[in-house]
């Protein structure tokens, strides 16, 4: 199906490959610095650079210690609005999940492509947003059992059930809670995949109706273009949308095992 | 009906979903600005409920790009 003759292939841009040659085995597996690796690693040095900027903890804030507290500010209202005064102790966990979700979209958004060079959207592999989700996943799990031990399986049977519902309501709350982890990982993955190969796909057609003649070119290549400028708007905006999301439910869930409802 | 053709049906039949996913999004944003039209001072205490919404209507529009994802490719 894919990578046929003459065709652009809209998955190709999320290959992981290794940046150098060789690398070693472990237990059968060969272990390389791939391209997730190095966007990883540039979202860190960005967010770094952007955390250190800002934290001069100034009595008259410059612009940059504005922007980086009011994202902290954020995160705070976040979570004391969900959660209450116990949820201030996972201020730093949501706030660097939420910043790296963040950096890490919009670092794949990079137009570094006009330059030869191929971004690369770390969140677009399920196998990093699957490991925030269990993450997350884990932390309230662990907090609601650390809290409240077994009485935290009240949690599947919601305030005011009636006694007959309990076999009914129960197994519908564990699947819900259950597909959490799947659904949190899952979203962020998927919105990611899905603007990239839209725009990927676009940007085939402007290619492609190009190479066949000027014509065409202005017929679906000039139309395709000033979409794609819209729909990189749009991923933009997702990027962010969906890094609040991901901070905005883990706070929920969080809420959960705190509170207990 | 020839196996590949019928994957291709299926994922483009898959893309119904994603057509759905946008009435329940966009019927989200529509009913939450209708309500803070009415009454502009409690708007921005609901936006965390605006997203939660947001999300739960949008996983399934993404659920339905899944399918036709793991059916165009993985199948």
């Amino acid at each position: 199906m894919a990578g046929q003759e003459g065709k652009i292939d809209p998955m190709h841009q999320f290959l992981i490959e290794p940046i150098f040659p060789g690398g070693f085995e472990i237990a059968g597996q060969t272990i390389n610095f791939t391209n997730s690796a190095l966007w990883m690693l540039l979202t860190l040095g960005a967010l770094w650079i952007f955390m250190l900027g800002g934290m001069k903890r100034e009595i008259i804030p410059g612009r940059w210690q504005v922007m980086v507290e009011s994202f902290s500010n954020f995160i705070t209202n976040m979570l004391t609005s969900n959660v209450g005064e116990n949820g201030r102790k996972y201020i730093p966990y949501v706030f660097s999940l939420f910043m790296f979700i963040l950096f890490a979209n919009i670092l794949g958004m990079l137009p570094i492509g006009v330059l030869g060079l191929h971004p690369f959207t770390v969140t677009s592999h399920i196998a990093i947003t699957g490991i925030l989700a269990v993450v997350s996943f884990s932390i309230v799990l662990i907090v609601g059992f650390w809290k409240h031990g077994l009485h935290f399986f009240s949690l599947f049977v919601p305030q005011g059930t009636p006694l007959v519902m309990i076999p009914f309501i129960a197994p519908i709350e564990f699947i819900s809670f259950m597909v959490r982890p799947f659904s949190l990982g899952l979203r962020l993955f998927v919105a990611m995949t899905a603007g990239h190969v839209l725009l990927k796909v676009l940007g085939g057609f402007v290619i492609n109706s190009t190479n066949a003649g000027a014509g065409y070119g202005l017929l679906v290549g000039l139309p395709s273009l000033t979409l794609m400028v819209g729909i990189s708007a749009l991923e933009l905006l997702v990027a962010v949308i969906q890094a609040y999301v991901f901070a905005l439910l883990t706070s929920l869930y969080i809420n959960d095992a705190e509170n207990l409802h | 009906m020839d196996a590949e053709a019928a994957k291709l049906i299926g994922a483009g039949l898959a893309a119904i979903g994603a057509g759905m996913a946008a009435i329940g999004v966009g019927n989200v944003f529509g009913s939450f600005l209708e309500s803070a039209l009415r009454n502009p001072a409690a708007a921005d205490g609901q936006q965390g409920r605006l997203f939660i919404g947001f999300a739960a209507a949008e996983l399934l529009g993404l659920l339905a790009f899944v399918v036709a994802m793991i059916l165009i490719f993985v199948a």
